[in-house]
This record gives structure tokens, sequence and C-alpha cells, in this order.
């Protein structure tokens, strides 16, 4: 029912860890109607009937949903309220059961087990967050926090200490002995999360955790939240109706409209090339600076030079290109600073063979995953485009301001027509560089 | 104009009350002892003390229940009392109200708790109620009669069936008004239903169902002037005495008793719902 962006399907490009297969959680076909007749409400979608036709017979919330979330991924469900994505997220630990279609946990199908059993999957596969916290007001943080353990079963003073563990974790140690009333909404939600975390379940289903906090807190504890899944590896299903926290949060996204996943990609997938007019509309207001990274819109470097060709190659270079500054690589490519026209110049005027001694490297490079937002700063302050490396330390491109506005005007941002150099300085006169070549003529 | 039908349906009643009577006759005899030591035991222990000890006890309670004002308070009360010479009198009535009222509190919630689980038991139960409520008190008192024979036992009985109704609707009402979220919560971590009601349901609705208690107590104290037209003794006999030889001034002495035993037990109940005391309990 939905086109799926994704390019790769994980499952066969991936082959299974020894833990287990790569899959944490695989819904498929899930149906779910509510109303008098809900048998009957799928039946006829099935046959074709729209929803709006079914309408009398029952309300669908989820038509024939299917994906699989991988293994330690943030996948995001997101959509506009009503789109049944609430719905959705609960048919996952089962506190809605599935009119039709499966949910596979791990290797159970919990829509085939028994009540007991599936209590067994919630104690110890799949915990929750709740949109208001939903915390037991007449508890402590600290008793809330440990109370997924209090229902596995663990003896109380084991099960206060993990909490008091994690509430640290998420920055509330002095807090347990409080009353979630005592708390901001913010540290609420905190309360919550330690409270999901604490019960040690690979899987986190998160009900638009974030909505209902203040913007600056949101932001805060989106941030948080990355940080704990990259230290914990868990598995979480967001749910969010807010397009910038699906673009900043998700590894993955699958766009809901009116009860039918309509795409699923990655935010770069979904931002680029949206799956329909819907999706397109949708992704129109999205704060492009903090889901377009550094690798997304950067340029191919142009002005590069060897650091093993010596200073009278890196000065031809930067002579045919107009350019006052050029990054230096190695064999490897690897990044090892930027060298100026000047310091080259006066180099070999006093016939020196070592390129390195005019390198300068007060630039950090930047590395591939960095969002926009995070790099206009340091494109303001630095004279030249800043580099990007990658993990391995190797120089992949170059982001230069003029691609930064124009990866924010959405036009394609690769000219290739810009000098690696901008304004700061001028280049040295091409006559001069010539010339001092030439006066050098035997160093070569 | 009389119709020129008529459905015999006091005597479809009478001829099943009489059914029920003759066949359940074990069973009514086992009630009414069992409600008749009760109630014996629970007088007993309100009367044998001098009256000034149990004053002392009434005023702790509602102390530890409230405050040190209510506590004085109940001292003076109880000593109006005594001084219009209705003590032993205000005493058989606290007997019957607390007895009539734990019965109710102890069938009420776990009525009100099934209602509140299950839609189709909440549909089958509201006319129920409605009709116990709305039925003329006095009208049950008839078959208790039949059923229990003159005495305190009719009267209690009449109390329980009257003053259950709230019991019900509030503990019903308590428990759905439970934040939906917190105890989808209690399921999204695999809690059983039973740990979800006595740990996040029953404590959540719990100043709602003291409402309803302190409601129960309330009906059963107005229940008090019936019961005493069927034998029980008390505060009713007395003021039922009064009515028949038009004597004013016993009934006020009596009616005021009433209301002072009711300022005392709604106050004490209703205190009970609050946090305060609460976190006493909570900690007991």
């Amino acid at each position: 029912m939905y086109e799926s962006t994704q390019q790769e399907a994980p499952k066969e490009t991936q082959p299974a860890p020894p833990g287990g297969p790569d899959i944490a959680l695989r819904v498929s076909h899930v149906y779910k109607a509510f109303g008098k007749r809900p048998a009957e409400v799928v039946k006829r979608l099935k046959s074709g009937k729209s929803r709006a036709e079914v309408a009398t017979l029952g309300t669908a919330a989820v038509i024939d949903a299917s994906f699989e979330v991988n293994r330690g991924e943030i996948f995001v469900v997101m959509g506009l309220s009503g789109s049944g994505k609430s719905t959705l997220i609960r048919t996952l630990n089962g506190l809605w059961a599935p009119t039709e279609g499966s949910v596979v946990v791990g290797e159970t199908d919990i829509s085939k087990i028994s009540d007991k059993e599936l209590r067994k999957v919630r104690q110890r596969k799949i915990s929750m967050v709740f949109q208001h916290f939903a915390l037991m007001p007449h508890r402590t943080v600290l008793e809330n926090a440990a109370y997924a353990l209090e229902v596995q079963g663990v003896a109380k003073a084991d099960r206060l200490a993990r909490a008091e563990k994690v509430l640290s974790l998420v920055g509330l140690e002095d807090w347990g002995a409080k009353f979630p009333s005592e708390l901001s909404g913010g540290m609420q939600q905190r309360v919550g999360l330690a409270r999901a975390l604490c019960a040690e379940t690979d899987i986190l289903l998160m009900d638009e955790a974030f909505s209902a906090l203040d913007p600056l807190i949101r932001r805060e504890m989106q941030e948080q939240l990355v940080v704990l899944q990259s230290e914990l590896d868990k598995t979480i299903i967001f749910i969010t109706h807010d397009l910038n926290e699906a673009m900043f949060l998700g590894d993955r996204i699958a766009v809901m409209r009116d009860g039918e996943i309509v795409q699923i990609g990655t935010p770069d997938e979904i931002l680029t090339s949206p799956a329909n007019d819907y999706v397109a509309q949708f992704v129109q207001d999205v704060d492009r600076t903090r889901v377009l990274t550094a690798g997304g819109v950067m340029e191919p470097p142009l002005a590069v030079v060897n650091l093993s060709g010596g200073p009278r190659n890196a000065l031809r270079t930067m002579r045919d290109l107009q350019v006052s500054a050029a990054f230096v690589v190695d064999r490897r490519r690897m990044f090892h600073g930027v060298v100026r026209d000047r310091d080259v110049m006066a180099l070999v005027e006093k016939h020196g063979s070592d390129l390195a001694s005019a390198v300068r490297n007060g630039i950090e490079p930047v590395t591939p995953d960095t969002a926009l937002n995070d790099l206009f700063g340091r494109a303001v302050e630095s004279p030249i485009p800043l580099p990007v490396v990658d993990d391995a330390g190797r120089l992949v491109g170059a982001l230069p301001r003029v691609t930064l506005l124009a990866a924010l005007g959405n036009v394609p941002s690769t000219t290739g027509e810009f000098p690696v150099v901008e304004a700061a300085t001028a280049p040295l006169p091409e006559q001069l560089v010539t010339a001092a070549l030439a006066k050098t003529e035997g160093d070569a | 104009m009389e119709p020129d039908f008529r459905i015999p349906l006091g005597d479809w009643v009478a001829v099943g009350l009489d059914w029920l009577i003759t066949t359940l006759d074990g069973f009514f005899t086992a009630v009414r002892h069992v409600f008749v030591n009760a109630y014996d035991g629970l007088d007993w222990l309100l009367n044998a003390p001098p009256f000034w000890a149990v004053i002392l006890v009434f005023a702790a309670i509602a102390w530890w229940a409230s405050s040190w004002k209510l506590g004085i308070g109940t001292v003076v009360g109880f000593t109006v009392i005594a001084a219009v010479d209705q003590w032993d009198n205000a005493m058989h009535s606290m007997a019957l109200v607390v007895i009539a009222t734990v019965v109710a509190v102890v069938i009420s919630i776990p009525l009100g708790i099934w209602a509140a689980s299950s839609n189709r038991a909440s549909g089958v139960i509201k006319p129920i109620l409605d009709f116990m409520q709305t039925m003329p008190a006095m009208v049950y008192l008839i078959p208790a009669l039949l059923m229990f024979r003159v005495g305190v036992v009719p009267g209690i009985i009449a109390t329980i069936i009257f003053a259950m109704a709230p019991g019900v609707r509030f503990t019903e009402l308590g428990i759905r008004g439970v934040d939906k979220e917190v105890v989808e919560a209690g399921h999204a971590f695999g809690s059983s239903p039973a740990r979800i009601l006595r740990q996040i349901q029953l404590p959540l609705a719990r100043p709602t169902i003291m409402a309803g208690v302190n409601q129960v107590i309330m009906l059963s104290l107005s229940m008090v002037v019936i019961a005493g037209m069927v034998g029980a003794p008390g505060l009713g006999g007395e003021i039922v005495a009064s009515l028949s030889r038009i004597d004013a001034g016993l009934g006020f002495e009596a009616g005021i008793s009433v209301v002072i035993l009711a300022i005392f037990l709604d106050r004490v109940t209703a205190s009970l719902g609050s946090d305060k005391t609460a976190a006493v309990l909570q900690a007991a």
C-alpha cells in the first residue's frame, strides 16, 4: 500500500549477527478498526473500498501497515493527529490487538499468545514512554522509576538501587524522594524515560513523548535521547506529529496519513524525494538545517595539494586555480591542514622542499554527519571552506558558505564553479607567482 | 375513572415474598443471628464504659483524623447529648449506623469495581441502584419485618439497602475517572489487572470512594428514624415516640442528637479522604 524509498532491504544485505536476527520488530499487514463490526471494515478495505466508504461500519485507524524495525535503530512514525499513529504504536505491545495482521517482537508473534504471555513480553521485551508521562502521582520518583522492576518481581532493595542508577543516567539523581507533582514537565518525562529504561527491554516505544514539553526542553530531551540511544543501544520506535523532531531523531521515518503508511525512508530521502504531494507539502516547512548534513550537501574539494608533491607543485596548482589557499592531503588522502599561497611562495623563494613546514592546521575538519545547524558559526569564522573528513581522517569534501546557503534554499548546491577559497584574501597576482616559479626553476 | 383492567402486582409480590420466606427461612434466621450478635457486641462496647470515656475516645479519633478543633467540638457535642439524657439512645443509633455502613461499604465497593470494569455490568447495576434509592425507604421495612421480625435487624437491612447506592456509584465514578494513561502504563509494563486495581486504580480513586463512603454514612443516619418505626432501639424510637405523643421538647432533644452524630461522622470520614490521613494510612 505504500511506496518505500528505502533502497536496500537490510535483511538481505546484512548477515545476521550471532546473537540472532537483525530485526527487532516486524509488522506485517496490520489492520486495526474500531466500531461495531471491525472485521467487516477490514474485509471491505481489502476489497478496495476507501476509508470513507466504510466509515458507517466503523473507523479504520490503521490500514495495512507493514514495516520492519532494525535492532538499534530509531524508527519514527510521523503523522498528524488522527492519522492512526497512536493506535499503531499500541498494537506493537498489544495494548490494542490488531484486527488483522501480525506483530512479531523478537521471535514472538504477540497476536497469537495468551494474556499472561503477553504480559511477560511487555515486562521483558518492550517498554513504553507516554505523552503525558503517566506517572503514578501517589508514588515517589524513585518508586515510579522502579515500577517495571516491581512488576517483574525484583526484590525491593535491588530494584530501588537499580532505579537509582537509571535516575542518575537521566540526570535526576537527587530527585528520587520527591513526588512527580513536585517536578517540572521535562523532569517528569525523564522519570517516564527512566521507568522505561529501568525495565531493561531492548525495545522502547515512545508515544509523542516530548510533545507536551516546552520547545527548549523538548530540544534538550531529543539530544539526550540520541546520546542515551547510542550508549545503551536500544531499539526505539518514536511517534510524533512534529516533522522536525522526526527528522532530527529518526534513522528512518514512516509517514502516516489517514491510517496508511505513505512513505518509509531516511530523513534525507523523505526530504529530497517525497513519495507524493502530501509528503512533499509536509516537508515544506521542515527546518532543513537540522536534517541536512555536511555529507549531504558538501562539494568535491577542488583546491587540494599533495603533501609529497612539494611546495612548487602546490604553488602551481594554486596559481592555476586562482586560489589563495588549498587543502593538504597525503597519498592516502588523509587530511593534514591548509596552506596559503603567500607561505608557500616564501618557502619556494627560500628554496625549501618540505611543504609540511608551511601547513597550518588551525582549521578543525567537520564530519559528514554533522547537521548544517552546527556549521553556520564555524563557516562564518573560517576564511576558507570547511573541510569535510570521514571517520578514517580522509578528506571527502568541502563546504563553502555559498553551499550552505544553497542547501537552505533547496537550490542544487553543487555547481562546481566555486573556487575553494573565498574573497577573504585575494590570491597572489598570477605574474608574481609565475616569476617566482621561474626564478627557482632548478629546485624542481 | 378506573381502568377496567387490573394488574395484580401486589398479589404477585406478596406470593413471591411468602414463598421466599418459607423456603429461605433458615438463611434469614442465620442472617438475623449474625446481625443481632454484631449489633449487641458493638452496642455493649459503646454503652458499657462511662460516657466520658467514650467521649474522649471519639475526641481522640476526631483529632487524629482531622484537627484538635474537631476534637474539642466532639467533646462539646457529645456532652450535650449526654446532658439531654439521650446518651444511651445515641449509642444504640451509632451502633446501628456503624454496622449498616460497614456492610453497605463491603458490598458496594466490589460492586462499584465490577461496574467500572464492564459496561455491561454497569448497565445492569445502574437501574437497580436507581430503584433501590428512589423506592420510598419505608417500603423496605415491610418485607424486612417479615423476614427478620421486629427489632434491630430489619432496621439495619433496610438501612443497608437504602444507603448502599452512593457507595457503588462513587466507586465506579472514581475508578473510571483515573487517568487512562496511567492505567495504560500499568498494562504496558506487564502488570496484571489485579495489580493495576490494587496499585493504581484504587489508590487514585480513593478520594472519590471516600466521598461515597461519607454519603453512605449520611444516608444511614437519615434512616435511623425510620428504623425506629420497626422497633430498633435508639434515637429513632425516641422520635417516633415523641411524634405519637406530640412532645416537641423530646423530639427536639432526640433530633439535635441525630444532628450532632451526623456532624461528627461526616467530618471524621470526610477527612479520611484527605491527603494527610492518606499518608498515615499508607505508611501503616
